[in-house]
């Protein structure tokens, strides 16, 4: 079963070395997964002043700058892994950096046949 | 197999097998075919199949294996009726299926540890922190307990909708985000098992502090909730499963003295002491006990052991407060929280005179925390009228009258507010 971890955390409480820090502890992380075959994708994201949301409504398409919502805390990334159960996906979440200063959020990923592999 | 089946006293073992093992074989069933609804259906089967084939071919050997294996069974039938309707299920049918010969192979080898072990897996995945609170609630007092979606309504003064609405939510997460059928592992077990506490003691005080009106047509959730930690108690060793079912246990001993014949409150100084209940008081005090001589001691144990220490005072002036600060002492080191520190004070208060609780109270309630709590004014005036001071003590029970919102707590407030102008 496949889960998506979202990171969600403020932006502004990380200092230039922990992003490096936690850059390295997560890629570590991921190195582990995959030897142990639970690894499907992971990536930071850039900040969120670099984000656009666009909407289309009565065909008319708008695009503005920033996210999609001005929350305290910020989409800074994702894992994407393949486990047994949510135990599983929860024990993993609680071992990415962020989840000391922000939120995981574990989602399951619902199987859509008629993709492309 | 006993030939000589007389058709009442087969009713009458069925039914008692079914309120005694009902929820254990179901939590089985969960687990072998994987489904709270298929489960309950085939347990359901199985146990009015039970009723017709024992009369007519006596009582089989392991009555708990016979009716595990029928309702196996009965849920392979219906899934094959399904079939036909739904790809995924046939899926589901051909796993049931291919396990067939040793399940047939171990059904026999089926022991209480086996059942007692599923009924924990049933347990830990119904208080799963993953689901919502309110859904935990309902869904261990439907599928550990047995209740009906309408019986959990009238006991919490909601609709049957709501609460069908949040079982069906629960059992599509637990289903949607494949939260585990499984025991928690070691490390996991003390943060799961205050999740599964905190329900039974929610559970508890819902029917504990339920107003004495409609108390008639609702079923009992404290005894309900007394029901599950005994039963928790007898197949997981864990200090603080005892710990709460003491204080429950303790608690309960004293619910017939805590109101008046018009449903008032009677605070445990001016309670009727011979109204107490002595055989739970002792069972309570008796767990209380052995935790402490076991030394690993939690949050509901100390609470226990406070509740103890006031059950064996034999009137209120005998009450030991110098052991019972002393135990707040250890809460407020285990469980920080100015509502601990408030009952502390209060304790303080009892053992040192009115004027020692009386500062500590205006400490707490100037930090701020418990400024909008009702029960930190009414302490507040509590002090106040034990040093004569009448006229700051009724400022003070108004100030708790304006937060307080359950009305046998106004009306004890306002009766206390009355005295200060006598």
């Amino acid at each position: 079963m496949k889960y998506m971890l979202l990171v969600y955390s403020e932006e502004k409480a990380w200092t230039e070395d922990e992003r490096n820090q936690c850059m390295k502890d997560s890629a570590r992380l991921c190195h582990e997964l995959a030897e142990r075959g639970q690894y499907v994708d992971a990536s930071p994201l850039h900040s969120v002043t670099a984000a656009t949301s666009l909407r289309i409504r009565d065909g008319k398409r708008s695009i503005t700058d920033g996210p999609f919502a001005e929350t305290t805390e910020q989409l800074g990334g994702y894992y994407i892994i393949d486990v047994e159960n949510l135990d599983e996906a929860i024990e993993i979440a609680s071992r990415i950096p962020p989840a000391k200063k922000g939120t995981i959020e574990i989602r399951p990923i619902e199987n859509l046949v008629e993709l492309p592999v | 197999m006993s030939t000589t089946a007389h058709s009442g006293d087969i009713k009458d073992l069925v039914d008692d097998l079914y309120r005694r093992e009902g929820r254990r074989i179901f939590a089985t069933l969960v687990r072998l075919v994987g489904d709270f609804e298929l489960a309950e259906e085939a347990m359901q089967e199985a146990f009015s199949a039970a009723l017709e084939s024992w009369q007519k071919d006596g009582v089989p050997k392991n009555p708990r294996a016979w009716l595990v294996s029928t309702g196996r069974f009965k849920a392979i039938d219906s899934i094959r009726r399904r079939i036909r309707f739904d790809k995924k299920v046939a899926v589901m049918a051909q796993e049931l299926e291919a396990s067939y010969e040793s399940f047939e192979e171990n059904i026999e080898g089926y022991d209480d540890e086996t059942f007692n072990d599923d009924l924990l897996r049933l347990v830990f995945t119904c208080c799963h922190p993953a689901l919502a609170s309110d859904a935990r609630v309902a869904l261990t007092l439907r599928e550990i307990c047995g209740l009906t979606t309408e019986e959990i309504a009238s006991a919490f003064l909601t609709s049957a909708g709501t609460i069908a609405q949040r079982i069906v939510s629960a059992k599509a997460k637990i289903r949607d985000t494949r939260i585990p059928y499984i025991v928690p592992s070691k490390d996991d077990l003390p943060e799961r098992l205050d999740s599964v506490l905190a329900v039974i003691y929610l559970v508890f005080n819902e029917g504990y502090s339920a107003s004495s009106g409609a108390e008639a047509v609702r079923v009992d959730l404290s005894s309900k909730a007394i029901h599950l930690g005994r039963m928790l108690n007898e197949i997981l060793k864990d200090p603080e499963v005892s710990g709460l079912l003491a204080l429950m246990l303790l608690h309960e001993s004293r619910r017939e003295a805590r109101v008046d014949s018009a449903g008032d409150l009677i605070l445990l100084e001016d309670q009727d002491r011979s109204l107490w209940k002595r055989e739970l008081i002792e069972e309570g005090s008796a767990l209380v006990e052995a935790v402490y001589a076991g030394g690993e001691i939690g949050v509901y144990s100390i609470q226990a052991a406070i509740s103890a220490v006031h059950a064996r005072a034999k009137t209120a002036a005998d009450t030991e407060w110098g052991s019972i600060v002393a135990l707040y002492d250890l809460l407020l080191r285990a469980q920080p929280s100015s509502v601990v520190a408030l009952n502390r004070a209060v304790a303080i208060s009892m053992r040192d005179g009115p004027e020692s609780g009386l500062d500590l109270i205006e400490e707490l309630l100037s930090s701020g925390e418990l400024s909008e709590y009702h029960l930190s004014h009414a302490a507040r005036a509590d002090m106040l009228r034990r040093l004569g001071k009448r006229e700051e003590a009724a400022a003070a029970y108004k100030e708790a009258l304006t937060l307080a919102r359950q009305e046998p707590e106004r009306r004890f407030l306002e009766r206390r507010l009355k005295e200060m102008s006598e």
